[in-house]
């Protein structure tokens, strides 16, 4: 992975900066020696490696804008790391770069159940809000898979869905408010506890924006009553158009389910190996439906869902009985990565999205692609949304293998593309997906995006190397150009 | 000369905002002038008429998705929904009965990110746009976003163009969500509470496991001003919570929501088009007293703070309001006099946390009074940079939301 020339200027300083940095965060705020560091040399997406040239841990939002204004007055590149959870290398760090980890931001600022809002900083954990409301019967809706680790703040910076967004949202649609600090070490705050701050979007611009435009140092998020009742249909399927078909048809009835989760057979086998959950084996595709809300709803709903899977050619519908037989249902679906790792050396987890109706097509292609280039692949879709999760098998001591399993995952995002999807549906863009960008944007769409990114910071110093497939200039991108003299359009109606 | 120009095409849009750009003549984008009273008056060279981009791109009822040209009618799109059961779940807000001009466009609807009572279960405008083709103030057309709600794919510039105003990009095609629309429609009524109380039986029912799709709260004068009998009859305050989902569903909910709050006042159920035509009100603020030369303040604070707004001002200032989402949105009329009370709204607004739009008002007022809640400097500068980076000569709605922005 090419990433920007580390500056040797900025590197010959080291020593410099790291005095500077440690008269702003005292105490065991930088981490400046190579074994302390070392943890920090990637995130969830392992392949990928670099040491930082210093790591910084400070705890206040004053810190973090002195430590900014900083390293903007001297040039200096700035990598933000939430729990380093990231699949894509968000958080990879760079040679000439600090990385600024908010892990000491863990803290629950405020609970109030009278505005269904929580006040926290970023380096809670996603689990954690929820933790801390749930005995008050609320949650916080978003739960991407790893919420048990992963950090609010890198939610926003990543905007995390997770199985349950079809119904509630994305990261972007929990948010009330945010603070965060420029590059240049300005502390702005947005929204609040109301909705719908005037003023342009910049707490839905600064959500998903992999931490190329600020760094995020409060969250207020917005909690939920939780259902009172949630229950879960297991269905077989003999083929994915019979599974494709039922999702159209549970939606077409005016079904909202709280979640909706498709297995493919290799993935139904692989998780059925490893935590015995039940699912049928013989099934081309299961799909789990999970109903949530007041209790007569859901035992109509099911009722309903249970008559389409049938009219669709379920050779079996489970409906769950206890809350014990629904945690099993899902048992598999979320044990289904270590399920996969377990029967290859390595995986590698896309995540791109489609249009539903395509999926039958897309796993054909996937099938053709997966001869193709020699490796094995294993389905889980978020199927009320579309959001692909293909695993690609490989083994990385095999010469050639992770190549061969990159150019898979290009091959399938591509498709998801020109099946009208798009290359990531929730875990960025980062390092992975940079080279793909083309494939979904024209160039002129993505200098639109990095004059944004210019208008935040105009020396591109906050996580360069990732989103973007190309760094350019701001001066370059600012520059207007003519488009022709001065013609009256004669085609085009004028009063 | 002045022109207005109506191009029938992207491309034609392009040319024309290209062309403007080189001459750096301002331009006023419209889709049918439904919400030229809305935001600062503007006084442009030119003006682009989109209202030959028009009509319904894409439907697909189970895929949860529609494309449209921005001037197509809001009317058009929901009537369309309507035919498969769906609707626009945010619940956009018609403002033509406070600014006595009918008809807007979805382009208009996304463009000032204008949402109705449901945008506390639902989301906002915002939340439902997932894509669109634009002409920036630069003259070319680019895209962003896709058809697909999953999708982190670069920055969501949806958000941002989402109540822009038209002043950062025109836009030529929006994809956005679109839902199922419930089977059945109740409102549970509690009659006779002051604001106090009323925000407490609306966070009651909020922070209740049934699901409320709609909390108003009405007083007197207020609920006097609804077209339904049953509203207007009461002879006192109303606080509405309104019940959607599957028959079934629907009264069991109400049942349980009732016996919650039998301890807040007498309590009664407005069925299926009556329980409509009354959020229809509120969304369109048809309920708020309003003589003709008032202005009128839209005012968003957190939920339990909209009656503390009220209580501020209740004898310092003539005015009359009701209260949406909860206790957090607040319609507020008061008469024109000292620029509409402007000082002392965004004074109590900024004590409490939230913004005050002014909604409507002479064009007079709009243009000495921010017309938005002014933002901090840093806040406003940043916001400046990225109005350039779209429009860097500033030809798109220049002035639309702040002065000279």
């Amino acid at each position: 992975m090419l990433m920007p020339r580390p500056d040797q200027s900025v590197i010959a300083r080291r020593d410099e900066i790291v005095a500077r940095l440690s008269a702003i965060v005292p105490g065991e705020g930088v981490i400046a020696d190579e074994t302390g560091m070392r943890v920090y040399e990637s995130d969830a997406l392992s392949v990928y490696r670099q040491m930082p040239m210093i790591v910084v841990l400070p705890e206040t939002t004053e810190q973090v804008a002195a430590i900014l204004r900083y390293c903007s007055d001297h040039g200096i590149k700035v990598v933000p790391r939430g729990a380093g959870t990231s699949l894509s290398g968000g958080a990879l760090p760079l040679a000439d770069g600090v990385l600024l980890g908010l892990g000491k931001f863990n803290r629950i600022l405020e609970i109030d159940y009278d505005n269904r809002a929580v006040v926290t900083q970023p380096g809670v954990t996603n689990l954690g809000i929820t933790h801390a409301v749930e005995d008050a019967g609320f949650y916080y809706a978003p739960d991407p898979s790893s919420q048990i680790a992963c950090s609010i703040g890198g939610n926003v910076a990543e905007n995390s869905g997770g199985v349950h967004c079809l119904k509630y949202g994305l990261t972007t649609n929990n948010l009330l408010g945010l603070t965060f600090v420029t590059i240049e070490g300005e502390v702005i705050t947005l929204g609040g506890k109301h909705f719908d701050s005037e003023g342009y979007d910049l707490m839905g611009l600064m959500t998903g924006s992999e931490g190329l435009l600020g760094v995020v140092t409060e969250v207020t998020v917005r909690i939920l009553r939780k259902p009172s009742t949630a229950r879960a249909v297991l269905v077989g399927f003999p083929s994915s158009e019979g599974a494709g078909a039922c999702v159209a048809g549970v939606i077409g009835a005016g079904i909202i389910p709280g979640g909706m989760e498709m297995m493919d057979n290799p993935a139904i086998n692989a998780t059925e190996d490893f935590v015995q959950a039940g699912y049928p084996r013989d099934a081309a595709a299961l799909l789990i439906v999970e109903l949530d809300g007041p209790g007569v709803e859901v035992d109509h709903l099911i009722g309903r869902v249970r008559e389409i899977a049938e009219a669709n050619g379920a050779t079996s519908v489970r409906v769950s009985e206890s809350e014990a037989e629904r945690d099993r249902f899902w048992a598999g679906r979320k044990a289904a990565f270590p399920a996969v790792g377990r029967i290859a050396p390595d995986y590698m987890c896309m995540d791109g999205t489609i249009p539903r109706r395509m999926l039958p097509e897309m796993l054909r292609r996937m099938s053709q692609m997966s001869r193709h280039h020699g490796l094995a692949v294993a389905n889980v879709f978020h199927a009320g949304d579309g959001n692909l999760h293909p695993l690609i098998l490989f083994d990385a001591n095999q010469s050639g293998q992770l190549e061969a399993a990159e150019a898979f995952g290009a091959d399938i995002l591509k498709a998801c593309v020109e099946l009208g999807g798009v290359l990531t549906g929730e875990h960025g863009v980062g390092v992975e997906k940079r080279d793909l960008m083309g494939e979904m944007f024209t160039d002129v769409d993505l200098d639109h995006q990095q004059r944004v990114k210019c208008a935040f910071d105009p020396d591109g110093l906050l996580n360069p190397g990732k989103v973007f497939p190309q760094l350019r200039r701001c001066a370059e991108l600012g520059r207007m150009q003519v488009h022709r003299g001065q013609i009256p359009f004669p085609d085009i109606p004028r009063f | 000369m002045s022109s207005t120009f109506r191009p029938t095409s992207a491309s034609q849009t392009r040319d024309v905002v290209a062309w403007c750009a080189d001459n750096g003549s301002a331009l006023e984008v419209i889709g049918t002038g439904s919400k030229r009273g809305l935001g600062r008056p503007l006084q442009t060279e030119h003006t682009l008429d989109l209202s030959e981009l028009a009509g319904i791109g894409l439907h697909e009822p189970e895929e949860l998705v529609m494309s449209a040209a921005p001037a197509t009618p809001i009317e058009v799109i929901e009537r369309t929904l309507d035919e498969t059961g769906q609707m626009l779940a945010f619940e956009p807000m018609d403002p033509g009965p406070l600014l006595g001009a009918a008809g807007g466009t979805v382009g208009g609807i996304f463009a000032c990110n204008l949402s109705g009572p449901r945008r506390i279960k639902a989301g906002a405008a915002r939340d439902h746009l997932l894509g669109f083709s634009a002409v920036s103030g630069r003259g070319e057309c680019f895209r962003s976003g896709g058809r697909v709600v999953k999708n982190v794919t670069g920055y969501d510039l949806s958000k941002l163009v989402c109540g822009s105003w038209g002043t950062l990009a025109v836009i030529t095609e929006l994809t956005f969500k679109v839902l199922p629309a419930p089977e059945r429609t109740w409102t549970v009524l509690v009659h006779g509470l002051d604001g106090k109380t009323a925000t407490g039986a609306m966070s009651a029912a909020m922070n209740s496991p049934h699901e409320v799709a709609g909390a108003a709260y009405l007083p007197r004068r207020a609920a006097a001003s609804s077209s339904l009998e049953r509203i207007s009859g009461a002879g006192g305050a109303i606080t509405a919570l309104r019940l959607e989902g599957f028959g079934p569903s629907v009264e069991q909910r109400c049942r349980e929501l009732r016996q919650l709050l039998e301890d807040c006042g007498e309590t009664c159920v407005l069925r299926s088009q009556d329980s409509r035509a009354l959020w229809r009100e509120i969304r369109d603020a048809a309920v708020l007293p309003c003589p003709d030369h008032h202005v009128i303040w839209r005012i968003s604070v957190a939920p339990s703070s909209g009656h503390l707004l009220l209580g501020g001002l209740s004898d310092r200032r003539d005015h009359d309001a009701f209260l949406d989402w909860a206790g957090g949105l607040v319609w507020l009329s008061t008469p024109p006099d000292g620029n509409g009370g402007a000082e002392l709204i965004r004074a109590a607004v900024a004590g409490l946390g939230g913004h005050a739009t002014l909604f409507r008002a002479p064009a007079a007022i709009r243009s000495s009074v921010p017309v938005f809640q002014p933002q901090p400097a840093p806040l406003a500068a940043l916001s400046r940079r990225v109005k350039e980076s779209f429009d860097p000569r500033g030809i798109l709605n220049p002035g639309r939301m702040v002065s000279g922005v």
